[in-house]
């Protein structure tokens, strides 16, 4: 068809004119997305590039090693060992299963470990390296090494886990790690990103819990580059963060083994060694006691509760936490707060038919014929009781009390162990607030023999015969140094009893071992320049007196030694608790005998330390002791 | 004017044609497709498979059908306008019953040694027949309602069969691209208006219409629209690619992280990193500098389109001309608004730098003819 070109001029304008705007309306779009670039890649950028990092950069913790701990001598106490693991990664393995069970005819391999495994396996992303089993030994290690080129996805692997060379030793001091849990981490106040980490140990009990802070140093880190599935590109920088403070404990290892080799033979037992000069805490002993390394890998359910059901508590901590009537050993308190109110003097003497009459009640003396005419030197030698309820009635419990405290009874001492006891050192207030009881004559009269309300823990017993035998306000120390500083000594300044009073106890205790009619003559120590002073003391656990071979374990008396050595020139107490032991003399003055002979040797202690009398029978008993082959007498590492 | 009034004698014939050939526009369609070779070595780590080098075939397929195409002249491309028409709109019925499920939609026919998107074909074959419709029609008819119905049917017909694909983004390029030829071709301007008026209509009939029985689109179409109207809320899901794609592109800042240096592809944050989000891409490698080069790049592209139209005398050639580079147009603005978080994500490739065989091929097949119309355009009096 034909157009007028007047027609196809103005058709042509329409084109260009419309073909114009349309450019300019795309300029205008194209501008607008021009604009939207400058605005993302200029002016947010920095956002956006935060974003972007946020994106591909991780951060991941690396735990750092754990402190050490050592004891006085360097000997370690808890250490990082190291932890030989087989671990997979499924997209190297290819067929998992077939794997599995190649590495089953080399090495053994536990079939709940590898059900856990296999599961485990399946849920991570194919990249992420599961663990198959840990706590192997070198050799099958070896083994999975050798054999690699057939076990494809498959490593050996090592990594660090807490160990206890002494293992039972220091159960109770040193406690034990494991994976912090749930619980833990709503009871401690700590946002320490390491807890984070699955599995990872934290200190549960001992100076593992108490120092945890310092003995777990400060997490390190890695920053890698992820991709979107989370696979680790490359590590893009390393810190590797601080190692934890190492601490170091003023217990002696030789001793400890000792001490704790020694309980053993009192079926439940504890013992505290202390230094009366500076305060150190040479072996905290419990019999019976239990591998931490258990707790460290995960103790099964049979394995706790044989703990847990165990009647001798092998789980406690009794030398801090067992709070037990003191028995006889509380009469030094008594005589004391006497002689300090100034209402006794040495030469006074009490007599003692076997029994004190108050109003009806009669108070018996252990001794039911009685101990005659007794003075002060004498009611120690012998423990007569009668003497102390006369001593309690003149002088008030309140009196009592206030001295017994001085002497660090009652006191809860701070000292990085799990549940460390106050114990009980009753007067007339507390049995008030307690009880809602006014004190009666009584109760003082009980409590002078230690009986009663009263409660002490062997660690204050400890220190109250250092107290005595020093003088001075001594305070027991556990810790001797954290990362190289060194612990301050506390209480070296004087007790405030007067010399005086202080010598007329100790001659007493030095009776009740050293003199033929006392209590502990049988546990004496021989040689003149170590001799020991000390006071037995039986607390009973019921009312009526009945002989104790004829009663159950659970009913019979809790033996008590207290004691110190060299007499001259005293350096070192202890303190024995033997629950249900029976007698004192009997049950506890010659464990703690053999143990001051051996913290005074500094080793197994020669036949001489003993009465002739009695050293046939100790080269036999010593000689039986399940100590640990590296501290046995041949070995002459350490103190000595 | 059609090509009998042609004085024929004035347009180049033979082998000399190349020489009249437009070629600036095809010295900026190298350089956009060569930054596309080195995005696409670049998102492949560093190596020309699996994506750069069939791209690069592929490209040089274009050229020389580009080439081909361009030789012919265009009054014989005007008389077969109506058949590519029938044929694309015969592929689009095929591809509704024979056609292979790729993401969810119907868009692929297999030819044997290549996968065709008669989509792809439809958004030039759609261009011609309207072009040639208006160089047919007496121009005073142009806004006749009658008249203004036929090229609306045309334009309805393969719409409606690619958003049964279900395919948005085609649809919604082929929607503007007839519209922006019916533009130029001098329809009125109030029935531009009305289209835009009905157009928001339509848009508040589409999200009332949600969750009940005759919804209108499709429940992964209405979540783009949501991810596309706020990508934080659902940074993981249906928001993840618009957020990972703003990242990277923001990222880029000035000058880039520099070639083959993009973490967020690297890694792997980014979805269809080859394909609809290579801008990203290259705008977290080479920053505002290199994204903005490549958009004045596009620019200059629609720029010489539309010179060469503006001054071609023949009406057919011109409406080609300036539909084929609406076209473009439309694939990187909607492109790029879509990554940049400015429009929903639709799946429309960035022209010829999108891994992508149908697309380029198509769009090198326009320019095909817009050369042609430039080559054989009327000259002197």
């Amino acid at each position: 068809m034909k157009r007028s070109p007047r027609d196809t001029e103005s058709s042509m304008k329409k084109v260009t004119r419309r073909g114009a705007v349309l450019g300019g309306l795309q300029l205008g779009v194209a501008g607008l997305l021009g604009w939207r670039m400058r605005q993302m890649q200029v002016e947010q950028a920095d956002a956006f590039r935060l974003l972007a990092e946020e994106n591909r950069i991780n951060m991941r913790l690396i735990a750092p090693a754990r402190g050490l701990i050592f004891d006085r001598n360097g000997i370690p106490l808890a250490e990082n060992a190291q932890n030989y693991r087989v671990v997979i990664v499924r997209e190297d393995a290819g067929d998992v299963d077939a794997v599995i069970a190649k590495l089953q005819q080399l090495i053994y391999l536990d079939p709940v470990e590898i059900e856990r495994a296999r599961k485990e396996i399946m849920r991570r992303s194919p990249f992420v390296p599961v663990t198959l089993t840990d706590q192997r030994s070198w050799e099958d290690i070896a083994t999975v090494a050798v054999n690699a080129p057939a076990l494809p996805g498959i490593t050996p692997d090592v990594g660090l886990t807490r160990n206890y060379p002494l293992q039972e030793d220091y159960a109770h001091v040193v406690g034990y790690v494991g994976p912090v849990s749930d619980y833990d981490l709503s009871r401690i106040d700590d946002d320490d990103p390491l807890l984070q980490i699955p599995k990872f140990q934290i200190g549960k009990t001992g100076v593992e819990q108490k120092y945890e802070r310092d003995l777990r140093g400060k997490a390190g880190a890695r920053r890698i580059e992820v991709n979107a599935a989370g696979r680790v590109m490359r590590e893009l920088g390393r810190d590797e963060g601080i190692s934890g403070a190492d601490i170091q404990l003023t217990v002696e290892s030789r001793l400890q083994n000792f001490v704790e080799a020694r309980l053993a033979l009192g079926l439940s037992a504890s013992a505290v060694v202390m230094d009366t000069r500076n305060g150190d805490l040479l072996a905290v002993g419990n019999a019976p006691s239990f591998d931490p390394n258990k707790f460290v890998r995960g103790i099964s359910v049979s394995d706790y509760g044989d703990l847990t059901n165990n009647k001798y508590r092998p789980l406690s901590n009794k030398a801090v936490q067992g709070a037990y009537p003191p028995g006889s050993t509380f009469k030094m308190m008594v005589t004391m707060a006497a002689l300090d109110a100034g209402m006794l003097s040495a030469g006074e003497t009490f007599y003692c038919g076997g029994y004190h009459e108050l109003g009806n009640r009669r108070f018996h003396c252990w001794k039911r014929g009685g101990h005659g005419w007794v003075d002060l030197d004498k009611s120690l030698q012998q423990s007569c009781d009668v003497y102390y309820y006369e001593l309690a009635q003149r002088v008030g419990i309140d009196k009592i009390a206030e001295t017994a405290r001085r002497f660090g009874l009652g006191e809860r001492f701070d000292l990085p162990m799990s549940a460390v006891s106050p114990g009980v050192m009753p007067d007339k207030q507390w049995l008030r607030e307690r009880y809602d009881q006014s004190w009666r004559v009584g109760d003082s009269l009980n409590a002078s023999i230690g009986q009663g309300y009263v409660l002490s823990t062997p660690l204050q017993l400890a220190v109250m015969t250092a107290r005595l035998a020093s003088g001075t306000k001594i305070e027991p120390r556990l810790v001797k140094s954290i990362d190289g500083v060194e612990q301050e000594v506390r209480g070296a300044e004087p007790l405030g009893f007067a010399t005086e009073h202080l010598r007329l106890v100790r001659n007493g205790m030095n009776s009740v071992t050293n003199s033929r009619r006392g209590t502990a003559y049988g546990s004496r120590i021989e040689p003149d320049n170590m001799r020991m002073a000390g006071k037995t003391g039986t607390s009973q656990v019921r009312s009526v007196v009945v002989r104790n071979q004829d009663v159950p374990w659970e009913e019979r008396d809790h033996a008590l030694f207290v004691g110190y050595a060299p007499v001259d020139n005293p350096g070192l107490a202890v303190s024995v608790v033997v629950e249900h032991g029976g007698g004192g003399s009997s049950a506890a003055a010659p464990i703690a005998r053999d143990i001051m002979l051996f913290a005074l040797y500094g080793e197994m202690p020669p036949l001489e330390g003993y009465p002739s009398s009695q050293r046939g029978r100790m080269e036999t008993l010593l000689s039986e002791l399940p100590l640990r082959d590296d501290f046995r007498p041949s070995d002459r590492r350490g103190r000595a | 004017m059609s090509y009998l009034e042609y004085n024929v004698k004035t347009v180049p014939t033979g082998p000399s044609k190349i020489l009249y050939l437009n070629w600036p526009l095809l010295l900026l369609l190298v350089t956009v497709a060569s930054v596309g070779f080195l995005m696409l070595y670049s998102v492949a780590g560093g190596s020309l498979q699996p994506w750069a080098e069939p791209q690069m075939k592929r490209f040089a397929l274009g050229v020389f059908a580009m080439f081909v195409i361009a030789m012919v002249p265009i009054w014989f491309w005007r008389n077969m306008a109506g058949l590519a028409y029938g044929v694309s709109l015969a592929l689009l019925l095929a591809v509704e019953f024979f056609g292979e499920t790729g993401m969810g939609a119907q868009r692929w026919i297999n030819l044997g040694f290549m996968r065709l998107q008669p989509s792809e074909l439809t958004k030039i074959t759609l261009i011609m027949i309207l072009a040639a419709y208006y160089d047919w029609l007496d121009i005073r008819k142009t806004s006749r309602p009658l008249w203004v119905i036929i090229p609306l049917i045309l334009i309805a017909l393969p719409t409606y069969l690619v958003l049964r694909q279900p395919d948005l983004g085609t649809s919604i390029l082929l929607v503007t691209g007839g519209g922006i030829v019916m533009f130029l071709a001098g329809v009125s301007w109030w029935y531009f208006i009305a289209v835009i008026g009905a157009g928001v209509g339509t848009v508040a009939a589409v999200f009332s219409s949600r969750g009940t029985d005759w919804q209108l689109l499709k429940d992964y179409q209405y979540r783009r629209i949501d991810t596309f109207l706020d990508p934080s809320t659902d940074p993981l899901g249906a928001g993840y690619h618009i957020t990972q794609s703003k990242i990277a592109l923001g990222s880029g800042g000035w000058t880039g992280r520099g070639f083959m240096q993009g973490t967020q592809s690297r890694l792997n944050f980014l979805p269809e990193k080859h394909t609809d989000f290579i801008f990203t891409t290259l705008a977290e490698e080479f920053g505002f500098v290199g994204a903005f080069s490549l958009l004045s790049l596009y620019v200059l592209v629609v720029f010489f389109c539309v010179v060469s139209a503006i001054r071609n005398r023949d009406r057919f050639g011109s409406l080609l001309t300036l539909g084929v580079g609406a076209t473009f147009f439309l694939f990187f603005a909607v492109n790029m608004a879509m990554v940049m978080g400015l429009a929903p994500v639709v799946g429309v490739p960035l022209p010829l730098v999108s891994y992508g065989g149908s697309a380029m091929l198509v769009l090198m097949v326009g320019f095909g003819l817009a050369q042609s119309a430039h080559v054989h355009r009327p000259r002197g009096r």
